[in-house]
C-alpha cells in the first residue's frame, strides 16, 4: 500500500467514525421505541401541550431575534466605531456561558430579586416562573448564533452595491431593504436556522429562570426530562418526536433557500 | 456646469483638486492608481465627505463644508459607472435599471426600463441575471442604469478596465456615442492617457491627489508642464479623415493639405496614435532625403522638456506633436524653441484608433 492510498483510507475510517458517532444516538432514538409509541405518545395531553409551547416560544423568541439582531448586526458590520471588538466579543458571550449559569444570570438581572426586578415589577411584567420568561432565556441563548452569522453575512456584501444604489437614488434604508439584505439571504437564513435549533432544544437557562410547569414553562426539553425518571419510553419517544421537528425544519429551510446557499455561507 | 473642490487627507493620499466641466463636455480625469481619482468621483457623488469642498452642479449646491450643506448621494442626481459595474446580483437586468426609476406601476417601470435596455441593444436580455452576462453586456446594462435617472452629472469610473481586449474596441466606441449626446457634464476616470484623449474633451492629470496640468490630449501630449505629464502622456493622437491608399496602406488627411498613412486599416473619421519616442527629428524642411519613413511633417519646436535622459520635444504643425529624443541628439542638433524641423516616423509605428 503506498503513501498516498494509505492517507486516504485514514482519512475515510476518519469520516466513517464520526458520521457513526453523530448520526447512532439519534437513529438509536428511533429503533429503540415500540413502534407506535411515536404517534401515540402525541395523544398524551402533557406532551401536546409541551410541544405546542416549544414551538410557540421558540417562533416567538426568533421573531424577536430577527427583529433586533438583522437591524444590530448591519450596524455591527458596516460601521467602525470606538469598541466595536469589545461589542463584538460582548455579543458573542452567551455563546461560551453555560446553560446553567445563564439561567442564574437571568435570575441575577431580570428575576424579582435581581437587579431590574424592581423596575419590572413597578410595570407589572413578571418573567420568572412564567411563559415569558421561557421566551426571554431562548432569545438570551440562541441571538449569538444569528448575531454573529448576519454580521459576517453584511459584512461580506460588496460596497459597491450599496453605493451603487444610493446614487440611484435609494435612502440608506431602502438600501437596506432591497440590496443589504437580499444580497446577504443565505447568511441570514443560515444564521436563523442555527438559532432556531439552539432555541428549540434549550434546556439548562429555561430550567433554571422559568422552572418546569406543564402547561406554561415545560417545553419539550423539560417534559423529556421530567419523564425520563419515572418514564423511559415516554421520555424516548418525545424525543423522537423532537428530532422529527427539528430535522423538517432544518430541511425545509435547506429546501427553500437550496442547499448550496447554505454551503456557501457557511464558508 | 460642475464644480467640484476637495481637500482631504484620505489615508496616505492628500487630495486638493478642483474641477469644473461644462454642459455636455466630457473630463478625463486621468493619473496613476492611488493618485486620487476615484475619490474626486465619490466627492461629487456624495459617497466620501471631505475634510474641506464644494460641489454645485448648475445653481445647486450639493456640499459646502462652510455651511454644513452635505446633500445625501440619493439627493443628487449623478450617474455613476462604478469599476465593477456593481450590478445587483439579485435582481435581472431590467429590474436593475428600474431600480433607478423609484416607485411606478410595475408594467410601468418594466417598459421603460426596456425602453432603456434596447438603446443598448440589450431587449433580448432584460430578464438574465447579471451572473450570465458577459462583460461588454454588463457594462451596457450598467450604463443603461446610469442614465435612467436622467442623471444631472455623468460619473465613469474606468469604464473600459474590466472589459477584454476585444470588446474594448466597440464599447469605447459606443460610450463615446453616449457622451456625445448626453447633455449632463461628464468626468471619467482612467489611468489609461490613450482611453482619456479618445474619450475625453478635455484631460486634467491627476498626481498625488493634485491636478497637475489640465487641456486637450493634443495639448498635454505636446506640451506636457511636467516630466510626470510627459511620461504619463505617452502616445500623441492626431486626427484626421482615413481612405484608402497604395500598397494597402491608409492615408489619413490632416487638413491643411498634409496627410499621413498607416498599415492599419481605416475610413473615415480616425485618430492615428503615434509614440513619441517613434517619430526622428530631423532639420530643415521636409523635401529632404527620404528614408524608410513614410511620414514626414513639417513643425516647429514650441517645447523642449527634459525627462530623465531623454528629451521631450513639442511639435506645432499641422496638429500638435511631440517626439522623444536623447539629451545627447537634442542638444546635437541644436534642438530648441523655435527651431524649424521636420518630424518622421514610420507607416508601420501609426496606429488607427476610433473616435
Amino acid at each position: 500500500m503506498n503513501g498516498r492510498a494509505g492517507f486516504t483510507a485514514l482519512v475515510t475510517i476518519a469520516l466513517a467514525t464520526a458520521i457513526a458517532f453523530l448520526t447512532l444516538p439519534v437513529l438509536a432514538i428511533f429503533l429503540d421505541s415500540r413502534p407506535g409509541a411515536l404517534v401515540s405518545s402525541l395523544g398524551e395531553e402533557s406532551a401536546r401541550e409541551a410541544l405546542w409551547l416549544s414551538l410557540r416560544t421558540t417562533a416567538l423568541a426568533l421573531a424577536i431575534i430577527l427583529a433586533v439582531g438583522t437591524p444590530a448586526a448591519y450596524l455591527l458590520a458596516t460601521r467602525s466605531f470606538p469598541g466595536r471588538a469589545l461589542l463584538l466579543t460582548l455579543v458573542e458571550l452567551p455563546l461560551v456561558l453555560p446553560p446553567a449559569v445563564a439561567g442564574i444570570a437571568l435570575l441575577a438581572a431580570v428575576g424579582p430579586s435581581g437587579i431590574l426586578g424592581g423596575a419590572l415589577d413597578a410595570l407589572h411584567i413578571r418573567l420568572a416562573l412564567e411563559t415569558a420568561g421561557v421566551v426571554v432565556a431562548l432569545t438570551f441563548v440562541a441571538s449569538p448564533f444569528y448575531l454573529r452569522q448576519a454580521q459576517a453575512a453584511f459584512a461580506s456584501v460588496d460596497r459597491t452595491l450599496l453605493d451603487a444604489s444610493r446614487t440611484l437614488g435609494a435612502s440608506e434604508a431602502r438600501t437596506f431593504l432591497r440590496v443589504m439584505i437580499p444580497s446577504a439571504l443565505p447568511g441570514l437564513a443560515a444564521g436563523a436556522a442555527l438559532a432556531l435549533g439552539r432555541a428549540l432544544g434549550e434546556f439548562g437557562a429555561t430550567l433554571m429562570f422559568a422552572g418546569s410547569f406543564q402547561g406554561i414553562t415545560q417545553t419539550v426539553p423539560l417534559a423529556i426530562y421530567d419523564r425520563f425518571a419515572t418514564d423511559f419510553d415516554a421520555a424516548l419517544a418525545l424525543s423522537g418526536v423532537l428530532v422529527a421537528v427539528s430535522l423538517g425544519i432544518l430541511v425545509s429551510v435547506k429546501l427553500v433557500l437550496g442547499a448550496e446557499a447554505l454551503d456557501g455561507a457557511a464558508r | 456646469m460642475l464644480r467640484a473642490s476637495a481637500r482631504s487627507r484620505i489615508g496616505a493620499l492628500e487630495l486638493d483638486a478642483s474641477l469644473e466641466v461644462a454642459e455636455g463636455e466630457c473630463l478625463a480625469l486621468a493619473g496613476p492608481s492611488g493618485a486620487g481619482k476615484t475619490s474626486v468621483l465619490r466627492v461629487v457623488a456624495g459617497l466620501l465627505r471631505p475634510e474641506r469642498g464644494l460641489v454645485s452642479c448648475g445653481d445647486r449646491i450639493w456640499l459646502d463644508t462652510e455651511t454644513g450643506r452635505d446633500v445625501p448621494p440619493e439627493g443628487r442626481r449623478c450617474g455613476y459607472l462604478f469599476q465593477e459595474y456593481a450590478l445587483f446580483p439579485h435582481l435581472s437586468a431590467w429590474q436593475n435599471v428600474a431600480y433607478a426609476l423609484g416607485k411606478g406601476r410595475r408594467d410601468d417601470r418594466r417598459r421603460e426600463a426596456c425602453e432603456l435596455l434596447e438603446r443598448f441593444g440589450l431587449e433580448q436580455l432584460a430578464d438574465a441575471r447579471p451572473r450570465t452576462l458577459s462583460g461588454g453586456e454588463r457594462q451596457r446594462v450598467a450604463l443603461a442604469r446610469a442614465l435612467a435617472r436622467r442623471p444631472d452629472v455623468l460619473l465613469l469610473d474606468e469604464p473600459l478596465s474590466a472589459l477584454d481586449a476585444r470588446t474594448r474596441a466597440s464599447s469605447s466606441r459606443e460610450l463615446a456615442a453616449v457622451l456625445r449626446q448626453a447633455q449632463a457634464p461628464a468626468l471619467l476616470v482612467t489611468h489609461d492617457f490613450a482611453e482619456a484623449a479618445q474619450l475625453g474633451d478635455r484631460v486634467a492629470i491627476l498626481d498625488a491627489g493634485r491636478v497637475v496640468q489640465e487641456g486637450t490630449p493634443s495639448e498635454l501630449a505636446s506640451v506636457p508642464g511636467s516630466a510626470f505629464v510627459a511620461d504619463f502622456t505617452g502616445a500623441v493622437v492626431l486626427t484626421g479623415v482615413a481612405r484608402a491608399g497604395e500598397d494597402g496602406l491608409t492615408v489619413v488627411d490632416l487638413g491643411g493639405g498634409e496627410s499621413i498613412v498607416s498599415t492599419d486599416p481605416g475610413l473615415g473619421a480616425v485618430g492615428a496614435s503615434v509614440h513619441p519616442w517613434e517619430i526622428t527629428i530631423e532639420r530643415g524642411g521636409p523635401g529632404g532625403v527620404h528614408g524608410s519613413a513614410l511620414n514626414r511633417l513639417a513643425a516647429e519646436v514650441t517645447s523642449v522638456t527634459q525627462i530623465g535622459n531623454r528629451v521631450r520635444l513639442g511639435l506645432a504643425g499641422a496638429q500638435p506633436l511631440a517626439a522623444e529624443v536623447t539629451r545627447a541628439s537634442a542638444s546635437g542638433l541644436g534642438l530648441s524653441e523655435g527651431a524649424r524641423v521636420t518630424a518622421t516616423w514610420k507607416a508601420a509605428a501609426t496606429r488607427l484608433v476610433s473616435l
